[in-house]
């Protein structure tokens, strides 16, 4: 019923952050076309340990495409080719028997590369003690439906808040921007009623937390492609609007709109 | 065997929580500072307690495997949360959920707890909008209720199919907002080994650094287990990959009771394995029964595609069986029947591991379009994975480990028998019993961590002010890592020919076999002779490549398919003694005429606590009686 393919695999071997790494290349046969991406990387590394090399080192956790863990550059693609697709999800019959496919950690200098195919992207988590919260400690919340939120305004949040945080904007990006992560983290909370006290706080720390560690965005949306949630660039426009505001106005009367 | 305490307060069970926060004593505001407390786990019970403990002004110090704290397993949760709100008018109420609760959970959890649940349940909601989770929302812009498994009101709150996701980012972002002001020290990609004790009391941790190998140790004045629950002890479940036991099982080896190790709960709707390489299941949304109708061929070996197969040759079996509730059984029941025909040779797909889930009939009914705007995520995801459009073929599955009711004993005060050492979330065994209602985990998780720890930590700190934490150069913490490390070399050093993959992978059979979702008293003696066989194969047979000081994903999983190991005989043990059928537990002696779970509440309404007593030693088995003083015990029927 199912294929079964044989491919060629160039993956990238890295001991450490100061080594300097290159590429193997394995050979991986009879796979399975219903198998995952990292599935596939699986039988690598049994074949690997079976042989007494060392497996190969990966991120990943849940494998249904949600918590951000799983990274990789296939074929030069973040998350390879299929769209709106996390590595974890994306499977062997998207491609063809015979092929060589080459397999990379996510590139940023943010991402420095911790061992072989994993990186570090505790920048992100950066961004968000920047100032990616709304201040309520446990307890002191009022009712919940007494704010009405705009089901439209709940809905854009949504679409932003969408984001897992897995780096692929920034590895698609030609200038490694965050761009799309931040204004995806920030939209969420300035659409909405509780995100508008620290709005603007939150918008020039966020931002400027980012550009310590990322690149320039010059608008290529390489990074929307990228995203295996979609995130709109319009978000990106969104953050753009919103620091200016923070950069002109005058705080102390945000409670007045 | 002792009897266990409880700790629940005196008075009536809506009274019970109030009057406690009243006796319970306090920390000063300015004193707490002067406590560290250690939580592990990065979760929705371990962000929201980490998060609230520091806003206190508790020194909080928190651990997680993870490369950050929002890649917990709790962001893959879909369906929603519950809450007594009322929102809808329909007759909800604090006493009716946690009268559903009580009975979804098999009448096998304790009233007082549950009861708790249920009143905090309301707060959760208050606290997660304030800090702008996105829940959905009438165009009215107040929030959105919908119908969930087991209760008969509208209490479910939910993030479209990614409440989880949406409630652990506002605790993690709320654990970030602490990181920024200085309360929180955040350990990553960092394991706990090992909990110490001093003189009886939890004084610290041992960790070890999964980029650099380090182990060391930490102290604190308390340590907080919030590390999840144990369904990975089955290999193929819809837990995370790295979700394991560990903690707890470090923590139950140094004098924690472990609870109910047989209440597992196995969720009927999952994406059946296609191969031996599957390395995890996928669930699909419980909703899809109330359009799917559930059927396999009538005859055996009817190698057909689903669409030529006629009506009168289906077996819609659960609609012949439980005509009144059809395809909406409970989770337990549709996973039961699943397994029945798939055992008899009626499984369908290429391994015939499945049954059909055909949505012909509401397609033809309501037009693509309308399935798609209700199911679509869920569609394309199904054919992500397997390659099939579920709106013209039917879509295949089969029932699959999703959580573990089972845990570390505790108390109402949510400490495990270890003075000092709690835990929360799924880590604890407390509130659903026997079986788990739909969108009661995160409620639970959230609960624990945002309005029960935060209180009752107080109450056991406040005697202890003054109290420097236990250096780590004690030699507590010394022998800890010093057993710790020699642990690690063992590993290191067995230099067999095996992966730690394919023990973990054959010891989720047995376990699947015989302690899943039907336990016989033959099948579970025999688990308790074939474990042991694979365990001590593992020790001596295991093969770990590479370095203890690097990045080693196979050392990491090596402790932890060694805890699976040990939990797996407790399993097979509560199972066996466990001498009824109750929720996820179903003992096939222990039936009705119609094959449903028959309880014996005259012998076993209690929890079972089982104490270590040293490896290669059988555990001793305690209990706690459960008092029911609140819901009247009845049998559950679905015909």
């Amino acid at each position: 019923m199912s294929g079964e393919l044989d491919l060629t695999l160039q993956i990238w071997r890295q001991d450490g952050p100061h080594d300097e790494g290159h590429f193997e290349t394995y050979t991986a046969n009879g796979i399975s076309e219903d198998m995952s991406f990292l599935e596939l990387l699986d039988i690598v590394n049994e074949d690997l340990i079976q042989d007494g090399k060392i497996p190969i080192e990966f991120d990943h956790d849940c494998r249904e495409g949600i918590c951000g863990t799983c990274s990789l550059m296939i074929n030069g693609q973040a998350h390879g080719h299929e769209k709106a697709t996390t590595t974890c999800q994306l499977h062997m019959r998207k491609f063809n028997d015979g092929d060589t496919i080459v397999v990379e950690p996510f590139r940023a200098r943010a991402f420095p590369v911790i061992r072989d195919l994993v990186v570090d992207r505790s920048a992100f988590d950066r961004i968000i003690e920047a100032g990616g919260y709304i201040s309520v400690n446990t307890g002191a919340a009022s009712d919940a439906n007494l704010t009405p939120v705009p089901k439209e305004a709940a809905d854009a949040s949504f679409d932003a808040a969408a984001c897992i945080g897995c780096g692929a904007c920034v590895a698609a990006c030609p200038n490694s921007a965050a761009q799309l992560f931040t204004s995806a983290k920030l939209a969420h909370l300035n659409l909405i009623p509780q995100g508008q006290p620290q709005r603007f706080e939150r918008t020039e720390s966020m931002v400027e937390t980012m550009e310590d560690f990322f690149g320039s965005c010059t608008n290529h949306g390489e990074c929307h492609e990228a995203c295996p949630k979609e995130i709109s660039l319009d978000f990106i426009a969104f953050m753009n609007r919103d620091y200016i505001k923070a950069k002109v106005r005058n705080r102390k009367l945000a409670g007045q709109t | 065997m002792t009897v266990l305490n409880s700790n629940v307060p005196e008075g009536l069970i809506g009274e019970k929580w109030e009057n406690h926060k009243f006796s319970m004593k306090l920390v000063n505001p300015n004193n707490k500072r002067r406590f560290e407390i250690i939580v592990v786990g990065t979760g929705l019970a371990g962000a929201s307690a980490a998060a609230s403990l520091s806003e206190l002004g508790y020194r909080v110090k928190v651990f997680t495997f993870h490369d950050s704290p929002r890649r917990a397993h709790s962001i893959a949760a879909q369906g929603g949360i519950n809450a007594a709100k009322n929102y809808t008018n329909d007759g909800d109420s604090v006493h009716r959920l946690f009268y559903d609760t009580v009975k979804g959970g098999d009448y096998r959890s304790r009233e007082a707890n549950v009861h708790r649940l249920a009143e905090v349940s309301v707060n959760i909601i208050d606290q997660a909008a304030a800090q702008g989770v996105p829940f959905a929302r009438e165009y009215g812009g107040l929030l959105d209720n919908r119908s969930f498994g087991g209760a008969q009101v509208s209490r479910t709150f939910y993030a479209r199919g990614q409440t989880g996701q949406q409630l652990l980012l506002g605790a993690y972002q709320a654990l970030a907002k602490q990181i920024t002001a200085g309360n929180i020290e955040l350990h990553t990609r960092t394991e706990l080994l090992d909990v110490v004790l001093k003189d009886g009391r939890a004084c610290g941790v041992v960790t070890r650094d999964l980029i650099s190998g380090e182990v060391r140790s930490h102290s604190g004045h308390a340590v907080v287990l919030a590390t999840g629950g144990y369904g990975n002890v089955y290999y193929l479940s819809t837990n995370a990959m790295a979700s394991n036991v560990t903690a707890a099982w470090r923590a139950h080896r140094r004098g924690a009771f472990f609870a109910n190790a047989c209440y597992t709960q196995i969720h009927p709707t999952c994406i059946p394995a296609s191969d031996e390489f599957q390395s995890k299941l996928t669930l699909m949304s419980e909703s899809l029964r109330n359009d799917g109708r559930i059927w396999v061929p009538a005859a055996f070996d009817d190698t057909r595609p689903p669409n030529e197969i006629g009506d009168g040759d289906r077996d819609y079996y659960l609609e012949r069986k439980y005509p009144a509730f059809g395809n909406l059984v409970p989770r337990d029941v549709a996973s039961r029947n699943a397994k029945t025909v798939v055992d008899q040779g009626k499984g369908v797909g290429p391994l015939k591991n499945g049954v059909y889930l055909d949505f012909s009939a509401v397609v033809e009914r309501d037009g693509e379009d309308d399935v798609r705007s209700k199911y679509g995520n869920l569609f394309d995801m199904y054919e992500r994975i397997t390659g099939e459009n579920p709106y013209k073929v039917p879509m295949r599955i089969y029932p699959a480990t999703h959580y573990t009711m089972g845990g570390v004993w505790v108390d109402y005060n949510l400490m495990t028998t270890i003075p000092g050492c709690y835990a929360i979330g799924e880590a604890n065994f407390s509130d659903h019993g026997a079986n788990r209602l739909g969108a009661s985990a995160l409620m639970q998780g959230l609960a624990d961590g945002y309005f029960v720890l935060p209180y009752t930590i107080g109450d056991d700190l406040a005697g202890r002010l003054g109290e420097t934490p236990v250096s780590t150069d004690d030699p507590v913490f010394r022998d800890a890592e010093a057993s710790a490390r020699s642990q690690i070399n063992r590993f290191m050093s067995i230099g067999g020919t095996r992966s730690v993959d394919w023990f973990h992978r054959e010891l989720g059979k047995l376990v699947w076999d015989y302690i899943g979702m039907e336990r016989t008293k033959e099948g579970l003696e025999k688990a308790l002779v074939e474990i042991p066989a694979l365990e001590e194969e593992f020790w001596k047979d295991l093969h770990i490549a590479g370095s203890a000081e690097t990045l080693n994903s196979g050392l990491e999983k090596a402790g932890r398919v060694a805890d699976f190991f040990e939990l797996a005989k407790l399993m097979a043990r509560d199972a066996l003694d466990r001498e009824e059928s109750c929720g996820g537990h179903f003992r096939a002696e222990h039936q009705t005429e119609e094959g449903e779970a028959k309880r014996d509440d005259e012998n076993f309404a209690h929890v079972a606590a089982w104490e270590w007593n040293g490896p290669g030693s059988v555990q001793t088995r305690h209990q706690e009686e459960l008092a029911f003083e609140n819901v009247a015990l009845t049998q559950r029927s679905y015909k």
